[in-house]
């Protein structure tokens, strides 16, 4: 985790915003992250982000808790403490069903809640930098990372030709820090 | 860009419809001649296979109007790209509901007590005891009704798509008065098939094979059955057309939902199948047993367990991922297997009823089926041609075109 300097600008309508991403990537600046108050179709493929893995997480999670409930139960009663349950086998597969069904659920959900949360930094205590507080409200928040080979004055004029109505520049933590908002910051002023 | 609306019946296609009917056709007619005239065994083979299948492809392709009226009510603007196409097949309930009508009736008037042994209950305490609802009377009349009504209701919200073809565009006071119309009927329709497929048809056309015997699961397990073959047939046909240069608004994103369709309905069909077997199989009450003795432990094990395969473990490893309900050729493939994982479903449904100590699939089941599967190619392919394959002044059309899955 280190201090890095940024470009912000904010975009005030999603159409502007669209064409100006495509611009960024083109003009071969570094594009850190977007922030939009709600999730727009399309924006992840324009701003060129691969699909997520979370989806093959939850199938190994699945296949855990599947592979979970069977061997402990099936341990359990040949093994460990056989019972004779109404004349049943003592591996009876279809009773196991719903219970290895409710562990795959219940492992595949924990397991992408967590693995979600690690993905974007979540947790409590933990704090990220804001770049803009209205992206949380009515603004489109488009953040440039500045490299060696970037030059500050062009891409704030380039953003300012792209249609970004608030442009400035931010030193920010881009990791995560132990802290709590409420304690901090005065999330709304005035 | 001009796009291809008008649908022309390819020489090929027409050629195998009238193939596949013909064999349908000479398989009735051979049967006939085998098992018809023979003993009540070879007697309900013959009406077995000729009732399965009838009411398999029937309620498959019912299933596409009862698609069209569920995205209906649901607001859903996907299916708008290929709404022409689950109407063509919707159309094929006409044609398939009159076979199987005169099938169960022959059944019924004919007086087939070794198929339906409730026709006779005199002296058994128990389908005295189901008379009330399993009678003759009530059969006829009720299997009339349902069929009658999909027909009905089905007609009219094809009529009701049709109508504002040749207009150009709907205001929105028009449009929002259009799509209260269409919620209307299919609300209609979907209760008439929540009383019809949903619940009393398949008790009283297939459940009461087994007079003696029931399951509250057995109408969900028919209907989901039906549900996910009538889903992949849309796929298949869908394909078909965009193969042929049609459809150009229709692309893998619509492909996704069909997908997912098929991939939630296989689970859905698994998930009833399962809760029909267990509690029976946990129970363990003789009476209950009786239904799965000779399919899970006699000579119908192999088409049980087959069954579970394609139906379940197939559809859940292949379609699972995003890429495979986006491939073309993957879900062709899967959609056939489908089809045919759930015929085999019914046929084990009837056959396994009907004849317990032996399992008689042969070229006979093939050859009705095939026919079947000629006669839903004829009449979807001629619905096809009588109306623009773009429901182009639909207000949810501009939204099914930049659809994104």
């Amino acid at each position: 985790m280190s201090v890095k300097k940024f470009i912000v600008g904010s975009f005030d309508d999603e159409k502007v915003l669209f064409p100006a991403v495509k611009k960024v990537r083109k003009a071969g600046y570094k594009l850190h992250d977007v922030y939009t108050p709600f999730p727009i179709h399309g924006l992840d493929t324009a701003m060129g982000l691969r699909d997520t893995s979370l989806h093959t997480a939850g199938f190994i999670y699945g296949i855990t808790g599947t592979t979970t409930a069977l061997t402990f139960m099936g341990w359990v009663f040949t093994k460990d403490w056989p019972l004779n349950i109404g004349g049943k086998p003592h591996f009876p597969l279809p009773a196991f069903i719903p219970i290895t069904f409710e562990l795959t659920v219940l492992f595949s959900a924990v397991g992408m809640v967590l693995t979600f949360c690690y993905l974007c930094q979540l947790a409590p205590f933990v704090k990220k930098h804001h770049f803009s507080l209205r992206a949380t409200d009515d603004q489109f928040v488009m953040v440039l990372e500045v490299n060696k080979r970037t030059n500050e004055e062009d891409a704030k004029a380039f953003l300012a030709a792209a249609g970004a109505k608030d442009i400035n520049v931010q030193e920010a933590e881009d990791g995560w820090w132990l802290g709590r908002y409420d304690k901090e910051d005065i999330l709304v002023k005035g | 860009m001009a796009f291809r609306e008008q649908f022309e019946i390819p020489a090929k296609y027409k050629m195998w419809s009238m193939i596949l009917m013909g064999v349908g056709v000479l398989a009735v007619v051979v049967g006939y001649f085998l098992y018809g005239t023979g003993d009540e065994h070879d007697n309900s083979r013959f009406w077995g296979t000729l009732l399965f299948n009838s009411v398999f492809f029937l309620l498959v392709v019912n299933a596409a109007m009862f698609f069209i009226c569920a995205t209906t009510l649901a607001m859903g603007a996907f299916q708008m790209a290929f709404r022409r196409v689950s109407e063509a097949i919707a159309a094929a309930v006409v044609p398939l509901g009159i076979i199987s009508c005169v099938v169960l009736l022959a059944l019924v008037l004919g007086h087939k007590h070794h198929i339906y042994h409730w026709l006779s209950p005199e002296g058994d305490k128990i389908l005295e005891g189901k008379s009330g609802f399993l009678n003759a009377t009530f059969f006829i009349v009720w299997t009339i009704l349902a069929i009658g009504g999909w027909i009905g209701l089905g007609y009219k919200m094809r009529a009701i798509s049709k109508e504002i073809d040749d207009r150009d565009g709907l205001s929105v006071e028009e449009g929002k008065k259009y799509i209260w119309k269409n919620t209307v009927w299919a609300a209609l329709f979907l209760v008439w098939f929540g009383l019809t497929v949903m619940s009393t048809v398949p008790w009283l056309w297939l459940m009461s094979l087994d007079a003696h015997w029931y399951s509250t699961m057995y109408s969900w397990y028919t209907f989901a059955s039906t549900f996910v073959a009538g889903i992949s047939l849309i796929a298949l046909f869908v394909v078909y057309l965009k193969n042929q240069g049609y459809l150009e608004l229709v692309n893998h994103e619509h492909l996704h939902d069909l997908g997912k369709f098929m991939f939630a309905f296989s689970i859905f069909w698994t998930y009833l199948w399962f809760s029909q077997y267990m509690l029976i199989w946990y129970a363990n009450i003789p009476e209950e047993v009786v239904y799965f003795k000779h399919r899970v432990q006699g000579p119908y094990r192999g088409i049980f367990f087959l069954n579970l395969i394609v139906n379940f473990v197939a559809p859940l490893l292949i379609m699972m991922r995003r890429s495979s309900k986006r491939n073309y050729t993957l879900i062709v493939f899967m959609a056939s297997l489908i089809i045919c994982g759930h015929w085999l479903d019914f046929y084990q449904m009837v056959m396994a009823s009907l004849s317990k100590e032996h399992v008689r699939l042969n070229l006979y089941d093939f050859g009705v089926a095939a026919g079947f599967v000629g006669l839903i190619m004829w009449s979807t392919g001629n619905a096809l041609t009588k109306r623009s394959l773009l429901a182009k002044n639909h207000p949810f059309f501009k939204e099914s075109i930049i659809h994104h899955a």
